[in-house]
């Protein structure tokens, strides 16, 4: 069973894969593979697989790039034992890009495939990037297009009579800049845009119900089959003369199902010893639910539009976050130049703050303890140069 | 037609303004004085598959998308 949010994650994946952050255009990406281990564990959910990233040059003008990606799913989250029963499976992902160098300006292509029982995903991007004034300002430009295939699971079995499309088309501009010779500056804006069936078909609405004993009953959810998103975003690094680097981040971001969200976040990272380096974050994020969600209906159908996707309620979350990075030089094979060791832990914390616990029971259906998501995010990956 | 003295001072400041637009932009910050900038721990995105995985994470818990310029790659799911 795969849940909506599968489509923005795969949709985000070819933004960030095609567009990344926006850095030096006068140059090529430099050569580069990462094999990588993730594990996410967390309100009865755990999501864990590796990553492969490969990059490497081709003359003076091309790079080409290619990852793979791999989820292993075991769910029995609070909306799966709600309505559903636990599950496994698994997804794969294959990216392929190809960026090409001319002059001070780098144009960038690529390709994107996902597959699950049911969910299938393709992806293109483009994404053209520029520096001028002696390099001190890289602008970007990218555009994404996905076609999604919406399908449905039933114990196992994939249900054939139901397919849905859903169609996405994405925006960026991106700016860069050096402001000291201490200081960079990034801005970000995207314009995001959505059609067709853009709910998860195993969730449903929560509404009252006094003709059973707990008094409340579930029904078919219905989303807008449009949505249309602004963010912008603005990043400041700064170099600290004891070889470290302090960061702050800021995003807003607002769209028409009326959501609102705001992200803070700030980090450090610093050297020690010359092959270490360790980093430390904290990020604060907040949110207002989405105009047509609920956390509990007053009846059946009390609306066109219906939601319970948590994803869309009101809450505050805390992320805090350490990572460790070990750079080493092997001496064999002669030509990889360096190498290094990585490992990063966060913690996640999200308070809903209308979404309430119905796997407790209270007497009156509403009343349940609102509820909490803590969980544990862990990376672990080796990455080589050459 | 004579021009008053604030007008004057205005017209000159405005060619000195576009006149300006002519010469090419010189960097405040010369290639030698960039030794900091080009340190990877002044890389707004260090490492792009681990960024990228986290960046997941969030984005399938929460409403809000995009801008966050960084690379992606990770699962949310139920």
């Amino acid at each position: 069973m795969t849940p909506f949010q599968h489509q923005r994650v795969r949709w985000l994946i070819a933004i960030g894969f095609g567009l990344g952050a926006v850095g030096r255009a006068d140059v090529l990406p430099e050569d580069r593979s990462d094999v990588l281990y993730h594990r996410y564990e967390g309100g009865g959910l755990t999501v864990q697989g590796p990553s492969v990233l490969l990059r490497k040059k081709f003359g003076d003008s091309f790079s080409a790039s290619y990852q793979y990606y791999e989820d292993l799913i075991s769910s029995a989250s609070i909306d799966v034992l709600s309505q559903a029963s636990a599950y496994k499976e698994k997804r794969t992902q294959h990216n392929v890009g190809l960026d090409y160098l001319r002059g001070s300006t780098l144009y960038s292509i690529g390709w994107i495939n996902s597959n699950e029982p049911d969910y299938k995903s393709n992806t293109g991007f483009f994404n053209i990037s520029q520096s001028m004034f002696g390099d001190l300002t890289t602008i970007s430009f990218g555009y994404t297009q996905g076609w999604d295939k919406v399908g449905e699971v039933d114990h196992g079995i994939v249900v054939r009579s139901f397919s849905k499309d859903a169609d996405r088309r994405n925006w960026a501009i991106g700016l860069s800049q050096v402001l000291t010779r201490n200081m960079l500056l990034g801005l970000n804006f995207e314009a995001d845009e959505s059609n067709g069936y853009l709910q998860n078909p195993y969730r449903g609405v929560r509404f009252i119900d006094p003709t059973v004993a707990r008094g409340y009953s579930f029904g078919a959810a219905v989303s807008p089959n449009t949505r249309t998103g602004i963010a912008g975003s603005v990043q400041l690094k700064y170099y600290l003369p004891w070889h470290a680097a302090a960061e702050g981040n800021y995003r807003l971001y607002n769209d028409t199902w009326g959501i609102t969200a705001n992200t803070a976040k700030l980090g450090y990272t610093q050297t020690l010893f010359s092959d270490w380096t360790l980093e430390a974050t904290a990020r604060y994020y907040w949110q207002t639910a989405a105009n047509f969600y609920s956390d509990l209906f007053p009846f059946q159908n009390s609306q066109n539009f219906m939601s319970r996707d948590r994803e869309l309620a009101q809450f505050r979350s805390l992320t805090l976050g350490l990572g460790a990075s070990y750079e080493f030089h092997p001496g064999w094979p002669r030509w990889v130049d360096k190498g290094s060791l990585n490992f990063s832990y966060n913690r996640m914390r999200i308070n809903y703050q209308d979404f309430h616990n119905n796997l407790l029971m209270s007497v009156v259906p509403g009343d349940e303890p609102l509820y909490i998501l803590d969980a544990n995010v862990m990376q672990f990956f080796i990455s080589f140069w050459y | 037609m004579m021009l008053s003295k604030p007008q004057a001072i205005a017209v000159v400041l405005l060619a000195v303004v576009l006149l300006a637009g002519c010469s090419p932009i010189q960097p405040w910050v010369k290639p030698y004085e960039r030794e900091h900038l080009a340190d990877p721990i002044m890389s707004f995105d260090r490492n792009p598959i681990s960024s990228g995985y986290l960046d997941h994470v969030f984005e399938v818990r929460e409403g809000a998308r995009g801008a966050t310029g960084s690379v992606g790659g990770g699962c949310g799911c139920n």
